[in-house]
Order: C-alpha cells, then structure tokens, then sequence
C-alpha cells in the first residue's frame, strides 16, 4: 500500500511540473465552457424543461463536463498510454517481472494524475464557470461526499477502459485505432457531446447502461440532486459494478498477455 | 521580383514533395490508415449527431431551423478540415522544440514553415473533410432558398476566405510556442473552439460577443456573415452590408499578422541543445 501511495504521490509530481501546459489547458476548457453554455442557453430557451433539467441545471452541466473532461482521461493519456508504448518497445517485459502487480502500479499511477487533473483543470474551470454563469450545488455536505466517490469511481471505471484498449496493443502492436475509437465512444455515450439525458427514446436507455455513462452522467446527476435516497446508491452501485467488470477484464487480459509475451535477448 | 516568384514556386513545390512522402509513408500501413480515416469520419460526425439531438428537443435553435444550422455547421467544419490538412501539424512546433528536433529543420534548404505545414502531413484528414462537405452538400439541397447567382457565387467565397482565416489562426497557435513551447492546447481554444463557435448562429451570443467575433477575433467572417446573405438573415448588429463582403479584408489582416508573428518567432528562437 505504502508503494502504491508512492507511485501516486510521484505520478501527481510528474503532472504537476507542466505549470503553462496546464494554464493553456484551463483556458481552453474555459472557451469550450462558454461557447457550450450559450448553446445550451438558446436549447433551453425554446424548450425549458429539455430532458428534466431547467437552464441552470443544463450550465452547471456544461462546467461539470469540462471538469470532468480531463479528470477521467475522456481522450486518453495518462498511465495507460505508456503502457500501449511500453509494450510495442518491449520494455513491458520489465514491468511484468516487476514484484508489484502491474494493474495495481497503473492504477496508483492514474490516480495520482486524476488527483492533480480534477484539481487544476477541474476546479479552475468550474471557478471561472460560477464567475460568469448562475450555476447549482451539491445542498449538504452528504450530497458532496457522494459525488466525490461518483468521481473517484468515474475515474477507476475510465482506467479500466483505458486499460483495456492499451493492453490491445499485446495482440495489435498498435492501439492508435482502438484508442481512436475508444476517444469516441467516451466523448459521445459520456455525454460530453449532449448530456445523456436529451437522447430520444430507447437511446438513451441504453446509453446510460454503457460503462461511458458513469464517466459524466452520473457524477453530475448527482451533483445536481437529481437522484434521491435508493437512486443514489444504484447510481453508485452501477459505477462499482462497471469498476469490477473492468478491472476483472484488465486482470484476465494481462494474464493472457502474460502467456503471450516472448522476452528476447540474454 | 522574378527571384521571389521562383522562391514561392520553389516553397510550393518543396510543399507537395513533403506532403507526398508523408502520404507514401502512410500508405505503408494501409489498414491502419482505412480505420484513422473512416475513423475521423465518424468523430467529427458525432458532432452532427449531437446538434441532431438538440434539435429532438428543439424546433428552432436563435430563430435557425435545423437545416440552417447544419449549413453553418459544415461550412464551419469544412473550412476547420481543410485548413487541418494543409498545416494542422504546425501544431507540434513546441513539441519539436523541446524534443530539438526542430533545429534539423533550421539547417534545409526549404522554408521552416513549409517544412512545418507539411510535417507528417496527414491524408486521413480527408475523412473529417468528406464528412463536412456531405453535411454541407446535404444543407445546401434542404434549405429552401432561392439559389440566385450571387448565392451559388457565396458559396466558394465562404469556403476560401473561411479556410484562409483558419490557417492564420493555426499559424499564430503554433508561433506562440516560440515562446511558451508547452502551450499547444492554447491554440486549440482558438482553432477547434472558433470551428464549434461557427457551428452555430452568432445570434445565440451577447452583442459584445458578436463584435468581438467580428472586430477583435474575425471568426464571424468563416461562415457568419456569408450566411446571412445566402439564408437572407437580419444582422443582429445592424451593420452595413458591406460587412457580408469584408471576408477577404479580415482574413488578409489576419493572415499578415500571423507571418509577422512568425516570423519574430523564427528570429528569436535560441536552440535548447547543448
């Protein structure tokens, strides 16, 4: 435990040096909240109540998106993308003989970014956003502590995706179409796009059972207070059992990739 | 003069050279460039099903019907997408200059923008592009306007003052990072964010904002004001009409500030190797 705090601690370090990488960032996030905000202005303008939410809940949405953006990794990077390099260069062969379990190392490691990410590109963003908008909050300090777990479990489920489309790259040697394909699943079912909740019909039922919907559905959802009592744990519960599937997936599918791996040289 | 005619037909050709060996070398993996493309396709695709949806929910979005947005949305992302094309890897200046390969460029005998335009030059963008231009087509052959000569003339005109514009807009994103080489995302707010802002009517915005698309940042001049005169809209600001026709102007200015901040760029830039 007390190494895998160390990987963490080391990996928020390592993120945290970019200082003007990270400024540019938030910048841009704030431009994307903006422009977004006064679309959604005009949506709810002609229709208020679109998809159950009113103005302010659909603003306090845009900035929990940009928020989340990079918290959850939505297009990729962080730990998961040095393990697609690491095992085309081969250098994978060290991190498997490592006496460390090499799920464990990546997810210490993706969580130390995650930290650093949600505090930086999260909250700058979200500051600004309240700044310029008429945004809603968590009303008790339960409400706040639910949703912090609703995003530690957002980003576990994202590692496990992310994990996963990497590890493709033992079979593909090449992930970059995976990994482009995964960006775009993430961006449109995590309601980035459009929130979730103004998908017509059957489609957006099914959308909020994909793993995508606990990346920003469900935080904000309950963010917003839109779930109460029982709901609250089942969003909870269906974030905690996407984490287990994933995680279970990433474990056998290294196993194998285990079997697979020929280390060459002497 | 005729020694600078010659030196911009040699850029030019140096231009096509480049790009061509980069397409040579991404033909090599030929499966893997199918998927990027057809995967480009359908990424900037989802944005369209985005506006899609919001129009399920919605008749009219600022007054524009769905089709009236959709010809803002592909005359915005294919003037994004073709200017991506010809110089979107400009981008990497910065990482470039960390990584010091950007010095190698200093020392051949082609102009260092060319060679940075034509870096790793991209074919797959064309999957983005065909994707604009079906939306765009599509838009064209819904709206019901009657399609006079000067309109059908808007048209082309929209397509190269929009894209010129942008290719200013990444030349200046990418000659910032002669100063702060970490700060490509900066760019990002201007190209990618300009092209989403585009997307939609201008009206949805405060007066400020639509001055300051129009005089400050002249985004409003990609698709904007073209717009208005070929759907025969109101100007919002009440400007003269003179304004649908100013693209040229905007984009000129824009496009010299963009050299001359590129140019000190170049001047200034003190190799970080040892």
């Amino acid at each position: 435990m007390g190494l895998l705090y160390a990987v963490a601690h080391l990996s928020f370090r390592r993120y945290s040096t970019y200082r003007a990488a990270t400024l540019a960032g938030i910048f841009t996030n704030c431009v994307f909240g903006v422009i977004i905000c006064f679309t959604y202005i005009a949506v709810w303008e002609q229709n208020p109540t679109a998809g159950g939410y009113d103005v302010t809940d659909a603003l306090t949405y845009v900035w929990l998106g940009q928020a989340m953006l990079m918290t959850v990794a939505m297009w990729s990077g962080g730990a998961t993308d040095e393990l697609a390099g690491r095992i085309r260069s081969g250098d994978v062969a060290l991190d498997l003989h490592r006496p460390v379990s090499l799920l464990g190392w990546y997810l210490a490691s993706d969580l130390g970014r995650a930290v650093y990410h949600l505090l930086s590109r999260g909250v700058a963003p979200t500051i600004v956003g309240s700044l310029l908008f008429d945004l809603r909050y968590p009303p008790d300090v339960l409400t706040w502590l639910v949703f912090a777990l609703s995003v530690a479990l957002a980003v576990t489920v994202s590692f496990g995706v992310r994990m996963l489309v990497s590890a493709s790259a033992f079979w593909l040697l090449d992930d970059t179409g995976v990994k482009q394909l995964a960006a775009v699943c993430a961006t449109f079912f995590s309601g980035l796009t459009v929130p979730l909740v103004l998908f017509p019909g059957w489609t957006r039922e099914v959308a909020s059972l994909l793993p995508w919907a606990s990346y920003l559905q469900v935080p904000a959802d309950l963010w917003l207070g839109k779930l109460t009592g029982l709901d609250v744990l089942a969003a909870l519960g269906f974030q905690a059992i996407w984490t287990v599937i994933l995680l279970w997936a990433c474990h056998g599918a290294l196993i194998l990739a285990n079997r697979k791996v020929v280390v060459q040289g002497g | 003069m005729a020694s600078s005619l010659s030196a911009v037909g040699w850029n030019i050709r140096a231009y096509l050279l480049l790009a061509r060996m980069w397409i040579r070398v991404s033909m090599t993996y030929r499966a893997s460039f199918v998927t990027l493309t057809v995967g480009q396709f359908f990424i900037t695709g989802l944005d369209y099903v985005g506006i899609a949806i919001m129009f399920s929910n919605v008749d009219t979005l600022a007054g524009f019907s769905f089709s009236e947005v959709a010809f803002l949305y592909g005359g915005s992302a294919l003037c994004l997408g073709l200017a991506d094309l010809v110089l979107g890897n400009i981008e990497r200046l910065g990482t470039r200059i960390r990584m010091g390969t950007f010095d190698v460029m200093l020392v051949r005998p082609v102009s260092v923008f060319v060679q940075m335009c034509a870096d790793e030059f991209a074919l797959r963008r064309l999957g983005r592009i065909t994707q604009a231009a079906g939306v765009f087509a599509w838009s064209i052959t819904a709206l019901d306007i009657d399609w006079t000569a000067s309109r059908v003339a808007m048209l082309p005109y929209l397509v190269a003052t929009g894209t010129v514009i942008f290719l200013a807009i990444f030349t200046l994103g990418a000659a910032v990072q002669f100063w702060t080489a970490e700060s490509s995302e900066l760019a990002n707010a201007f190209t990618y964010g300009g092209s989403t802002l585009a997307h939609f009517p201008l009206t949805i915005y405060p007066r400020e904002g639509i001055k300051a698309l129009t005089f400050v940042i002249p985004l409003g001049f990609v698709n904007w004001y073209p717009s208005l005169f070929i759907l025969d809209k109101p100007d919002p600001l009440g400007l003269p009409p003179a304004i649908q026709f100013a693209g040229p102007i905007a984009a000129a200015l824009l496009s010299v500030l963009a050299a001359i901040v590129w140019r000190r760029g170049t001047r200034r830039y003190q190799s970080t190797g040892s």
